[in-house]
């Protein structure tokens, strides 16, 4: 038995597309003039954009670095300059060649570490969701517990007990520590979900479970799984840093929070060397706060009450202003310059 | 009340969660620490420290891993988490108990006031969507996406120095010893003010979002509708019947980040050099001190478990559902 794409749709709208892999041609076309939605939101657009740069520099940056990041130079803690954009450290490494080298190692950490822990969220909450019981018992209880450990000096302990702990490694331990969120997230949707029409119907036709899981629940849960990824992609960037800053991974490879850890540790303050320190913490912040705009449209995307409202000032007829509130339509009656607003009541 | 000691039950089992957890960290370790811990403190240590190390690390060969387990409970139970090597021979105990009340004091504090700001600022700028508010959130999302750290670097560049009213690090004046007395507590407040300030700019942002979106949410319900039909002023719908029901949601929500703030706040006092518990982890980390850093670890966690049991009360109060079935 097929399910009619009308009803998916209504759950989570613009995900039809999504939900049925074989669409016929009209469909295409369809999903093409939604996803252009998602995109026309300036938030993710802006985002989007930001993010697609990052990536771009961790595939090319160590080719176009100027210097060899760890090379030394005479240049000790310069400012910026012409030959270094960003200045120089205590040992005349360049600093914008740290940084453009570094940015592979933030995005590979970031990315495995997201997706691990998406993964996971995803094998724990939407069973624990879906199967009910002793199931859901049990997997609640463990994905609380998770929850609850405090998981940076959780992961502090554990990254300085394996010894000049590698990318991946580290990439490892913050995805299986902070999958717990999006679990949880996932597992109160799956919930919301599995009585709906469609699954009672999946099940009455005798599907087996995992398809239902698979083909039936994951299509309508793709926006909070994408919401959750981004989530998770800034946490993990944000952890490695965190790590890299008090020293305890491994020394060789370079990334945005091995230069904070110098900075730090070579009294960059002291020097007042701003420009060891500003650069890395901007990429940081310039990163994370792409992410977070992608995350705020797919929120928006997925519910349009989020939306920032446009104008909420209005002047009636009568020459009054009104301010328009939450939860109110306003009946405009005619769209020229000046809206006039029909008195209420 | 079932629901409350449902919730105990619940901390009690994550504490031991926490503890087994520390328990089988340190037999990560590959080859022997405790050997090269007694070559490094050659005569220095007693026998009963080393007893103690081995059964830290689970090295001791002639006995079962069931066996070390329940020693090592034993240990947590008469509160002996080993000696630290950082500042050998005192216990990791007493070190923790010097550096607890810096931690809780400043975090306790900021945190607070951060959910209460924050939750405020919220309240205002979901209901007033639209107006100069929505300016905030790009605001807000730049510096939830700062590390904590690196704005501490930030505020003591701009606002510390020799001549500034803010010391740079530290947690009280050096010519100073700690005691309750006149000399004391203005220095501690001084030195605390700047720590505070960051991790509040950087924790304030997260509860101004959500409790943002909670207000949007919440405001296209019925009853607010209803509320404003009946004639009732804008503050009284704003705060007794949209912000009431929005705050749910955040004040469990901040429950579960208090881990989160908790981590980032241990690396703004290792900016300050704060003399707090995050401080002591850095010291560890450098002289691989695993009973100090395991003895950390399982006190944050404990300090959480009774934040997140107090956010549970405090919920019990504000939610009537909650209480009603008990």
């Amino acid at each position: 038995m097929t399910i009619p794409t009308s009803s998916i749709e209504q759950v989570i709208p613009g995900q039809g597309a999504m939900a049925q892999p074989s669409a016929e041609p009209a469909k295409t076309a369809k999903a093409k003039r939604q996803r252009f939605l998602f995109v026309r939101n300036g938030k993710a657009a802006t985002g989007l954009i930001v993010f697609g740069l990052y990536v771009l520099f961790a595939i090319i940056g160590p080719w176009i670095a100027p210097y060899d990041p760890s090379g030394r130079s005479n240049d000790l803690v310069q400012g910026p300059s012409a030959a270094h954009w960003f200045g120089t450290t205590h040992l005349g490494q360049d600093i914008f060649s740290q940084i453009l080298v570094g940015t592979r190692s933030v995005m590979y950490v970031g990315f495995l570490a997201g997706l691990i822990a998406t993964t996971l969220s995803v094998l724990i909450g939407v069973t624990a969701g879906y199967l009910g019981g002793k199931t859901d018992d049990s997997l609640s209880a463990l994905t609380n517990v998770i929850l609850v450990i405090p998981a940076i000096p959780l992961m502090i302990i554990i990254t300085s007990v394996l010894n000049n702990a590698s990318d991946t490694l580290i990439a490892v331990v913050i995805g299986l520590t902070s999958w717990s969120w999006n679990a949880r997230v996932l597992r109160a949707q799956t919930l919301s979900l599995r009585r709906r029409d469609f699954v009672e119907a999946s099940r009455a036709s005798g599907e087996t479970t995992w398809r239902i899981i698979v083909f039936e629940l994951m299509p309508n849960l793709t926006a909070v799984i994408a919401s959750g990824l981004v989530g998770t992609v800034i946490y993990a960037v944000l952890s490695e840093i965190t790590l890299a800053f008090i020293g305890i991974t491994s020394n060789d490879g370079w990334n945005w929070g091995t230069i904070l850890f110098w900075a730090q540790g070579q009294q960059a303050l002291g020097q007042h060397a701003w420009w060891w320190f500003v650069p890395a913490g901007l990429a940081i912040a310039c990163l994370g706060t792409a992410l977070s705009l992608i995350n705020f449209g797919i929120d928006e995307f997925v519910s349009p009450r989020l939306r920032s409202a446009g104008k909420t000032k209005l002047k009636t007829a009568s020459g009054h202003t009104v301010r328009m509130r939450i939860g109110f339509t306003p009946v405009l009656e005619n769209s020229a310059a000046t809206p006039v607003m029909r008195e209420a009541k | 009340m079932k629901y409350f000691l449902q919730r105990i039950g619940f901390y009690v089992f994550t504490a031991w969660a926490a503890i087994t957890l520390n328990f089988f960290i340190p037999r990560m370790v590959p080859g022997d620490p405790v050997q090269s811990l007694i070559a490094k403190y050659k005569g220095q240590l007693s026998t009963d420290a080393m007893q103690s190390l081995y059964i830290l690390f689970g090295l001791d060969k002639h006995k079962s891993m069931w066996a070390e387990y329940v020693d090592y409970w034993k240990q947590i139970f008469h509160g002996d988490l080993g000696l630290s090597f950082t500042f050998f021979p005192a216990p990791v105990s007493q070190v923790i108990s010097q550096a607890l009340p810096w931690t809780l004091l400043l975090v306790g504090v900021t945190t607070i006031i951060s959910f209460f700001l924050g939750t405020s600022l919220g309240v205002l700028a979901g209901w007033r969507r639209g107006s100069w508010t929505d300016g905030l959130l790009p605001v807000t999302t730049f510096f939830s996406s700062v590390p904590y750290f690196w704005l501490g670097i930030i505020a003591i560049y701009l606002l510390a120095g020799p001549d500034s009213f803010f010391p740079s690090s530290g947690g009280f004046d050096s010519g100073l010893v700690p005691a309750w007395d006149q000399y004391f507590i203005p220095s501690a407040i001084q030195h605390s003010l700047l720590p505070a300030l960051t991790i509040l700019i950087s924790s304030v942002s997260g509860w101004i979002l959500s409790m943002r979106n909670m207000m949007v949410t919440v405001a296209s319900e019925d009853y607010i509708t209803v509320a404003h039909a009946k004639g009732l002023s804008e503050r009284r719908v704003a705060l007794s019947y949209a912000a009431r029901n929005a705050l749910l949601p955040n004040v469990s929500g901040f429950a579960l980040s208090l881990g989160f703030i908790v981590g980032g706040t241990l690396l703004v006092e290792i900016v300050f050099s704060y003399p707090g518990l995050g401080f002591t982890l850095l010291q560890a980390l450098g002289a691989r001190d695993y009973p100090l850093m395991q003895g950390i670890f399982l006190i944050i966690t404990i300090a959480v478990l009774v934040a997140n049991l107090l956010a549970d009360i405090a919920y019990l109060l504000l939610d009537p559902r909650t209480r009603k079935d008990g």
